[in-house]
């Protein structure tokens, strides 16, 4: 048993779950629906992919490794897809960005 | 060390259905619901390694492509009120 590929995987399985943590607390602390959208994007690509490569390591040189890497490329496809729907709508829908105090919402 | 990693996706899960419950939009509930797909397809794929059944991969390709779908779907029902609306990208009928 070598020891290399094991630590490295662990490393990015608890990396990633820190992500992930991360991403979704700012998913409930952020005060604006498009920065709360920011935050979620954290769990999208670091937290996912880390977690993914951390699995990939383990898997080893096989078909479970191209099963998750088709689950990565899954989520780098469809998940910036979904939230530039999700804004577009929001922004069509008329929800007003939150904005500094003296700041003017007709200038972008 | 899966086990931390599965621990750590289930507190991210309860944070983001803590926003899907709060969310004072629709977008932010549905921002919560995709992101509760997301983890939930790492936690089936973690789940399996947990388990030495990784079989439990394909589940978690099949729930991500539901997640997807799912997620534009609703999208279009709130944003147009009807899932059979062209939409403003398409070309206007004659």
């Amino acid at each position: 048993m070598n020891l290399a590929p094991d630590i490295l995987s662990w490393a990015c399985l608890v990396a990633g779950g820190a992500f992930c943590v991360i991403g979704a607390l700012g998913l409930v602390r952020m005060p604006d629906f498009y920065t709360r959208v920011h935050a979620a994007g954290i769990v999208d690509t670091a937290g996912a992919g880390l977690m993914l490569l951390g699995m990939i390591l383990q898997a080893g040189f096989s078909l479970i490794a191209v099963k998750l890497l088709m689950i990565g490329l899954l989520i780098l496809f469809a998940s910036p897809t979904a939230t530039h729907a999700l804004t577009k709508a929001a922004l069509a829908r008329g929800l007003a960005p939150l904005l500094a105090p003296g700041e003017d919402p007709s200038k972008p | 060390m899966f086990a931390a990693g599965a621990f750590a996706l289930l507190v991210a899960l309860v944070l983001a259905l803590a926003r899907a419950i709060l969310g004072p939009t629709v977008f932010d509930r549905l921002q919560a619901a995709n992101t509760v797909g997301t983890v939930a397809m790492l936690m089936l794929a973690v789940l399996g390694f947990l388990g030495g059944r990784p079989e439990f991969l394909d589940l978690a390709l099949v729930y991500g492509l539901l997640n997807v779908v799912g997620t534009i779907a609703v999208l279009k029902f709130f944003r147009y009120g009807d899932l059979g609306e062209p939409g403003e990208d398409a070309e206007p009928r004659t």
